[in-house]
């Protein structure tokens, strides 16, 4: 089976922390440039992976746990507090006072916090304390050693 | 309609959203240095843990039950910005007015729709950033205050409080509430209002406002009106002093050198603390930053800002110039090419509301009006003769300017090494 790959765009390297409204050549001064008409937006990562800004949050995972579904130890999260958590979901959850990173689910008719690591077992929530912190949406996860995330 | 919308122990609620464990547990945050406990949960309240209280004087057996944090200024700020950008989403016109309150006007929205929008909105505030916070309705700044605090207090209002200028239900609560409670009217002001006989925001608001401004000043008689229900103190006065003061400057040409970068900073530093004590304000802290060109691709890019925060709230020059000092100390990079550097006073609070309690070395009367002076001759030197006739010298060694924060929790929003660890 072969991967199929497209390339989507540039990505804008230079990208200041500032968001500033693209000025589509209205200040000019002498020969205007050819290529102007051509000219688009960069892509930044962030607009394709965070909706919502203020209710999102980057959070680390610990532990093995999540392999299943592609989440190693060390990985970074990323973390929308704005979403409805749903069945099914990874979800980051608040259980007696520990934040944990599971999938939402129900056993029988029982919620469940479902690793996806065969040697753990899946947690009830009756009877305990806890909340949805927020849902992930995305995971980082870094194939080249020593590069950071 | 204006609301007031406040963050409920604000520095506490932070540090609970990523550290879910402090949830109902005794938590206390303290000031910069490890002095004073600044912001306490309703538990250590309970305990008689007092606001402003230093942390040494707290009884060890009281102690030992406490959870005490240092104050971790990049997260509340951070977390701070999260809570604006909600509060924005739901009204276009929002004034911060401190790190965690913000004045919002509800003008044109249809009155019977606001207590509905106003829970909306503390449910998605709550939602996005995990701080729950407070709403106070009412047509004037003053009775919106009010409203916030009955919001904060009242089981029954479930978090959003309207007050109704003429309502009975206002009167009542007027009527118990002693005039010392009302934003504005400060401890003196208070006994010389009793020995008129105002004892009650109710007295007070019937009281003639002619003869208070005979008596004190355009502020009580503002006062009187807003305690009626009349929006009298303009949002651009009630917003002084600014929440943050930014004074940055490109450089010339590309500089690398260190001596250019103190400089510039000294001077930034000067200017911000010219501005601040302009608007009569204090800063708690100071925020530098320092960047390289980046449209200059060949060269190797920079960015770097850091917030120091200061030993107590000041608007001495030389205090501010210190600490934006150690700030670049720890921030500059050898052989780069900067091209813009800056600071900006951050945290302010008003000269009047200073709470002198929260010093952690409080200033002799005599030092601090001596201290006054020289800002002041400083500043008239540099607006009679021009900027920069008088400048600040060398700072002293900063080596020694180290804040004590032994207690501080991650910097989670703002720093890639420290976020929240989830157990996975």
């Amino acid at each position: 089976m072969s991967l199929h790959l497209s390339v989507l765009g540039r990505v804008d390297t230079t990208s200041p922390p500032l968001k500033l409204p693209l000025a589509a050549g209205e200040v000019r001064t002498g020969f205007p440039s050819p290529a102007d008409d051509y000219l688009e937006a960069e892509l930044d990562l962030v607009d394709h992976l965070v909706q919502h800004p203020s209710a999102t949050y980057y959070l680390r995972a610990k532990g093995t746990s999540m392999t299943g579904v592609g989440i190693y130890d060390g990985d970074l999260l990323i973390v929308d507090r704005s979403l409805e958590p749903k069945l099914g979901h990874i979800v980051i959850m608040s259980v007696d006072g520990e934040l944990t990173c599971k999938k939402l689910g129900k056993i029988g008719n029982r919620p469940y916090l479902i690793a996806s690591n065969p040697e753990f077992r899946p947690i009830p929530l009756d009877g305990k304390e806890c909340q949805v912190w927020g849902v992930v949406t995305h995971n980082i996860h870094s194939l080249a050693p020593g590069f950071s995330v | 309609m204006i609301a007031l919308v406040d963050c409920n122990n604000f520095y506490v609620s932070c540090e609970r959203v990523f550290n879910p464990k402090l949830e109902g547990q005794p938590v206390g945050v303290m000031s910069n240095n490890d002095g004073c406990v600044v912001a306490r949960s309703a538990e250590i309240k309970q305990l008689g843990v007092a606001m402003g209280m230093p942390a040494h004087q707290i009884d060890p057996h009281i102690r030992r039950q406490c959870i005490l944090l240092s104050s971790n200024y990049a997260l509340y700020g951070d977390m701070s910005r999260r809570v604006t950008d909600v509060l924005s989403q739901h009204t276009p016109h929002v004034d911060v007015y401190s790190i965690d309150e913000s004045f919002l006007s509800f003008e044109g929205f249809a009155l019977e729709t606001l207590e509905e929008r106003c829970q909306a909105m503390r449910r998605q505030v709550h939602r996005d950033t995990g701080i729950p916070v407070s709403v106070g309705l009412s047509t004037s700044k003053t009775l919106a205050k009010i409203a916030n605090h009955r919001a904060k207090k009242e089981k029954g209002f479930d978090g959003v409080a309207i007050m109704e200028p003429n309502s009975d239900d206002t009167r009542a609560f007027l009527e118990q509430l002693p005039v010392t409670e009302i934003w504005g009217v400060a401890g003196r002001s208070a006994a010389r209002l009793r020995t008129l006989g105002i004892e009650t925001a109710w007295q007070l608001r019937e009281s003639s406002p002619k003869h208070l401004r005979k008596h004190f000043s355009v502020v009580m008689e503002r006062i009187v009106w807003e305690l009626r229900g009349d929006d009298c103190i303009p949002l651009d006065d009630m917003t002084q002093p600014k929440q943050q003061i930014m004074v940055s400057r490109s450089f010339g040409r590309l500089t690398s050198n260190k001596v250019d970068l103190h400089e510039a900073i000294r001077v930034h530093t000067s200017r911000a603390g010219e501005k601040l004590r302009k608007q009569q304000g204090l800063a708690q802290a100071i925020m530098v930053f320092v960047r390289t060109n980046r449209f200059r691709s060949d060269l190797p890019s920079y960015s770097k800002s850091l917030v120091v925060p200061l030993p107590h709230p000041t608007d001495d020059s030389r205090e501010l110039v210190k600490a934006a000092m150690a700030g670049l100390e720890r921030i500059f990079k050898e052989g780069i090419l900067y091209q813009k550097c800056g600071v900006m006073l951050m945290d302010l609070c008003d000269h009047d509301n200073e709470q002198l309690g929260l010093l952690a070395e409080p200033q002799s009367d005599e030092k601090r009006e001596r201290n006054k002076k020289l800002m002041a001759t400083l500043d008239k030197l540099n607006c009679e003769h021009g900027k920069n006739t008088v400048r600040l010298g060398m700072p002293r060694k900063i080596n020694s300017w180290e804040l004590r924060c032994e207690h501080r929790t991650p910097r989670y929003t703002t720093h890639w090494n420290e976020l929240a660890i989830v157990k996975s």
